[in-house]
């Protein structure tokens, strides 16, 4: 296997190098490149379905690939930043050429834009898209932003309060089997969680996430090393990626997430559905984004969130095992090793290694990233069978 | 007043400039794509439709209805301890786009989903006006 004359370059966009940018943006410039390279190439916007970009020089870098999705309009099954400094453009396209070979996305946009200096007005970081635009109403981080999804869900859905906490006590009664958790102790009820402080309406306290310090890490070989190993393998059996947006302002719709594009793409990668799961590990930096994600990924209707949460029993041992160490929310957020916790636990159970919370014959789960306010999202499909 | 304004204020770019002008001038203009015939919220350098650059500002009607809101119960940084709490909320505007504002001009517990609203400029700084909102 190799990925020798599997892609191809087929257009391409360059700027003439100035002194001082005029005024243009490193998004602006980006802009004009994209537009000039996709002409170049013979194809519109809309055929774009990948992107790989370098962080500007200086700039924070957070959620950049998002920054850009959204900026130019596009729709991507397949972004990331190549941060491997001068050596980034080259890596980037081999790394384009494995997305197509892989089947996650066909055409790949490759673009880097940076102004240089520092005088004045010559540089504007991304992240200040949402310093200039929502800060000064007073956000709250992530907060405000899903407080919003979860207040449109409640409206169009009639989604209530206490449904939405017991996504939280199912998840803490996971947290009490899991010896790493940061809130491993004590048990919490739905009136525990409605009766914790409104934070942002609606959202209470104990809906959302701790941020901690910690870390996690995974190892990835080629099958036939896996089956070598001392554990038994978990196989990554289906994948999809979507982004459409990065800030929730400028979603379409807030309350249905890329996730029902992504679900979709990984089940049918892995030519399963989401009853052929036997756990699921969604994101979940608040409760409202466990109850998307079931919705999304098809575990169960669309806007039904709140009622199968209240109706289903989301602990280890229930009938849909869900975030079984106890998710973010009782597990603890240690940046982003938190999105990893998922990953971990849905390989740890499928290894056998969940101790007192094991989900009995569990050998196929769904795994959920989401990044941002319902922004990027990765749906995986892990199993033992290979 | 002597009391210096604490909150974070936006810093314009060259293709958000006009915006913030016109808000200092309690107009409320968006960028129009005259190639898609749609209005473009935030400010870009191309049609995030057509990636073209046939862009012109129009004004617009200021009003619009409540897409979703959120009532901010602790401060997220200590300029805004004297303000919670207070309505976040994105609003549809009639010309199409949304935009992350507050609801201001009334109490917070009356804001609902669906509900119209009209721009409500607030000068918080002799150079800056903010774009807000208030029931209609």
């Amino acid at each position: 296997m190799s990925l020798r004359g599997k892609v191809a370059a087929i257009g391409i966009a360059e700027m003439k190098p100035i002194k001082d940018m005029g005024g243009l943006t490193p998004l602006a410039i980006i802009a004009r490149l994209a537009r000039d390279a996709i002409a170049d190439a013979g194809l519109e916007p809309r055929d774009i379905d990948g992107l790989l970009t370098g962080v500007p020089v200086g700039d924070t870098g957070m959620l950049y690939p998002a920054s850009v999705v959204e900026y130019l309009g596009l729709t991507t099954r397949y972004l990331d930043v190549v941060d491997i400094g001068g050596a980034s453009a080259a890596g980037m396209m081999w790394r384009a050429a494995a997305a197509i070979e892989a089947g996650l996305c066909t055409t790949v946009l490759c673009v880097c834009g940076d102004t240089f200096g520092r005088v004045e007005g010559a540089k504007w970081p991304t992240i200040s898209l949402t310093r200039e635009f929502e800060a000064p109403y007073g956000t709250m981080a992530a907060n405000t932003g899903y407080a919003l999804i979860a207040q449109r869900h409640m409206h169009q859905y009639g989604t209530t309060s206490a449904q939405l906490a017991k996504i939280a006590v199912d998840q803490r009664t996971n947290a009490l089997r899991n010896p790493l958790a940061l809130f491993g102790d004590t048990p919490i009820t739905v009136d525990d969680v409605l009766q914790s402080p409104l934070i942002v309406d609606p959202l209470h306290l104990l809906e959302i996430v701790r941020p901690c310090s910690g870390g996690a890490a995974f190892i990835v070989t080629c099958a036939e090393r896996a089956r070598r190993a001392p554990h038994p393998p978990v196989f990554l059996l289906g994948v999809g990626e979507l982004c459409t947006h990065a800030s929730i302002t400028y979603a379409r719709d807030i309350t249905t997430s890329p996730i029902a594009a992504t679900a979709k793409a990984a089940f049918a990668m892995a030519g399963l559905s989401s009853r052929d799961m036997h756990f699921v590990q969604p994101y979940d930096c608040y409760t409202i984004t466990v109850c998307i994600t079931l919705e999304d990924a098809g575990f169960c209707e669309k806007g039904q969130g709140g009622p199968f949460v209240a109706e289903h029993d989301l602990t280890y041992a229930g009938d849909v095992p869900c975030n079984t160490h106890g998710g973010q929310l009782s597990f603890g957020q240690p940046g982003l090793a938190g999105g990893m916790s998922h990953v971990i636990e849905g390989i740890r159970q499928l290894m056998g290694r969940g101790g007192e919370r094991q989900v009995k014959g569990a050998t196929r789960g769904f795994v959920n990233g989401n990044g941002g306010i319902m922004s990027e999202q990765c749906s995986l499909v892990l199993g033992r069978e290979g | 007043m002597s009391v210096e304004y604490s909150k974070p204020l936006p810093s314009p770019s060259p293709d958000s400039r006009p915006f913030w002008e016109a808000a200092k001038r309690h107009e409320l203009q968006l960028q129009f794509c005259r190639t898609c015939s749609v209005f473009i919220y935030y400010p870009r350098h191309l049609c995030p439709q057509c990636l073209g650059g046939d862009l012109a500002w129009r004004s617009v009607s200021g009003k619009g209805t409540v897409y979703s809101f959120t009532v901010v119960r602790r401060p997220p940084n200590k300029a805004f301890t004297g303000d919670v709490p207070y309505v976040l909320a994105i609003v549809e505007l009639a010309e199409g786009p949304r935009l992350t504002t507050n609801i201001i001009d009334c109490a917070p517990d009356v804001v609902r989903c669906g509900m119209p609203v009209e721009v409500r400029f607030d000068d918080v700084t002799p150079d800056v006006t903010l774009v807000k909102f208030r029931p209609a």
